[in-house]
């Protein structure tokens, strides 16, 4: 069973955070004392004055705004990741069910992928599709699905040999249920654990592109879009643009310290089931 | 050199080409044969019928893809990256000064960062599971997590805005001195070097670590040899290989990161180029930056692969 106790102080850290971003982020219409786009002061307000967290470029409340932020920024990473893990998983496992020259294709076809750099070849396609938050949880979600699917089939080429896959084939299951219900429950602790470093990097790679002007558009805003907003002023020893930049490096590292801890436990003893 | 290296090798570069090839055609796919209309999403939904015609006619689409696809391979063979579309400019003339700036900015973060790396990598073997390997491990995990506009502009903020030591944003022109160049780069190439430190500091800890727990190490201790020699004549050349990939992978990641740290300090390289010109949706220079990050990132990966060979003559003989 898992304690509260037997938790390092490390992740309970992590998880707290990690909540309070979470929490913040759905509730963000009940939390934010302004709304998104109102104008509530002059530019760039100092820090602790009216405004907790000052204003931003347009004179913005830069709370209300963060707190908006965090809800596109958590949603759309975490929309990116579940498409990268749902994509990547079921072709992983079926890739490696089926094998032979279907499994080389595949995997050959995400070698190519893998080959260009994420980032210059979400820029390539960002350059002719248009800025919608779908189109950009698409390319997120398929671009990152690649390394799921070499983790998922690396996984599962181990289980498929394993006499209760066989079992499972000579009774005469189909492929559906050979992956769903044989290979997927015994594959889920290393995908779990995977699940939290492609949610920092869902988030990293949204903040990047925003701040390139290429991912969330204005009026709304991720943080990585409000770093691009509030960058003017740093030279003017105005900090605005530090906050939110700081929030994604918060939110990164909580995620970071809980995913920590949970590969920390599934690689410990066996698949790490009830040794806390 | 024997003839299974040069053979293994010119496999590789082969095999590197082919790659090449292949990421062509994928670039090309992707901002050509997507759904939507290509002229439509450059001028956007208002655009007059004429005006979406004549685009479609300057941009070829009328021909055939495939066409249209070994015109633009040519023109890259034979080093014509064709026009931009925004400006009329010839793209490899532009690019030509701009590769170079990346590439120099690149290659200073690559000297700062990849000593460093392996000393403090060696550091931490030393003091294995001490502080000092503890403090190390600590920092890796909050690195990898920074985005690199953090660190960017806390140095700007810092360095640059409260204590005036740099320049905050990185101008170069031609015949620029070369210290004062250097005093423009210094802050990109410090954050560089920060986003790359942390990673290739633990990789190369790991690699050392994983020679020293081997079998022929442990016996060269039990026969009494002084730990110099150890290290030098055991663990070294075996450790070799593993830090090239790593010193390897990380420079082609550096490549990648150039293009925010680009954007950050408004460096006049590649990265600012075709992040300049995706938001105006030129494609022709999008095609040929991402082709060049593309060839940059694999001709590193291949390197890599070529001096693994090299150095360790286990790889020579694949099974």
């Amino acid at each position: 069973m898992l304690e509260l106790r037997t938790i390092p102080w490390s992740a309970r850290i992590g998880l707290v955070l990690t909540f309070i971003f979470v929490f913040v982020a759905v509730f963000a219409d009940l939390v934010a004392p302004y709304s998104n786009t109102e104008v509530v002061g002059d530019v760039w307000e100092p820090v602790f004055g009216d405004h907790i967290l000052g204003t931003d470029n347009l004179g913005r409340d830069l709370l209300s705004r963060m707190i908006y932020g965090a809800q596109t920024t958590i949603f759309v990473a975490a929309m990116a990741t579940a498409l990268s893990f749902g994509l990547g998983s079921t072709l992983g496992f079926t890739a490696a069910v089926i094998g032979g020259l279907v499994d080389q294709a595949m995997s050959r076809a995400v070698d190519l992928l893998m080959a260009i750099p994420t980032l210059i070849f979400a820029l390539v396609v960002l350059s002719v599709l248009p800025g919608t938050l779908i189109v950009l949880i698409m390319v997120m979600g398929i671009l990152d699905s690649t390394r799921v699917y070499r983790l998922a089939r690396a996984v599962a080429v181990d289980i498929t040999v394993m006499d209760f896959v066989e079992a499972a084939r000579l009774r005469g299951e189909g492929r559906v249920w050979i992956i769903f219900r044989e290979i997927l429950p015994n594959a889920l602790s290393p995908l779990v654990a995977e699940l939290g470093l492609r949610f920092i990097f869902a988030v990293l790679f949204l903040s990047a592109l925003s701040f390139l002007g290429l991912g969330v558009q204005p009026p709304d805003a991720d943080w990585g879009g409000m770093v691009k907003e509030n960058k003017e002023g740093i030279v003017f020893g105005i900090p605005a643009a530090l906050i939110p930049a700081a929030a994604i490096a918060m939110l990164a590292i909580s995620v970071n310290l809980v995913a920590d801890w949970i590969l920390i436990r599934t690689t410990d003893l066996k698949g790490g089931r009830g040794n806390g | 050199m024997s003839p299974a290296i040069v053979k293994l090798i010119a496999q590789r570069l082969a095999l590197g080409v082919l790659l090449l090839l292949a990421v062509s055609v994928l670039i090309f796919v992707g901002t050509q044969l997507l759904p939507g209309d290509v002229a439509q999403a450059i001028l956007g939904q208002s655009a007059t019928p004429e005006a979406l015609a004549n685009l479609r006619a300057e941009l070829g689409l009328n021909e055939p893809a495939y066409l249209r696809y070994f015109d633009w391979l040519g023109g890259i063979l034979t080093g014509d990256l064709g026009t931009a579309l925004s400006n009329g400019q010839d793209i490899s003339e532009s690019l030509g000064k701009r590769l170079s700036n990346t590439l120099f900015l690149a290659m200073w973060a690559a000297i700062v960062s990849v000593p460093l790396a392996i000393l403090l990598g060696l550091v931490a073997v030393q003091h294995r599971n001490g502080f000092i390997d503890k403090l190390i491990s600590a920092t890796t995990l909050t690195s990898i997590s920074l985005p690199e506009f953090f660190i960017g502009y806390l140095l700007v903020y810092f360095v640059a805005v409260e204590l005036q030591w740099f320049p905050s944003v990185s101008t170069v022109y031609d015949g620029m001195p070369f210290n004062e160049r250097m005093s423009a780069i210094a802050l990109p190439c410090a954050t560089l070097t920060l986003v790359v430190l942390a990673h290739m500091m633990r990789m190369t800890r790991a690699a050392i670590l994983n020679v020293m727990q081997s079998a022929y190490i442990e016996t060269a201790e039990l026969k009494g040899l002084s730990p110099f020699r150890v290290i030098f004549h055991h663990a070294f050349p075996n450790a070799i290989a593993p830090i090239v990939n790593v010193v390897m992978l990380n420079l082609a990641f550096l490549v990648v990161g150039v293009v925010v740290v680009e954007v950050i300090f408004v460096y006049p390289g590649m990265g600012q180029y075709l992040v300049d010109h995706v938001s105006k949706r030129d494609i022709p220079v999008v095609q040929a930056c991402g082709m060049i990050f593309a060839a940059v990132y694999i001709s590193l990966n291949i390197v890599a692969d070529i001096v693994a060979i090299v150095a360790n003559p286990r790889l020579r003989h694949p099974k």
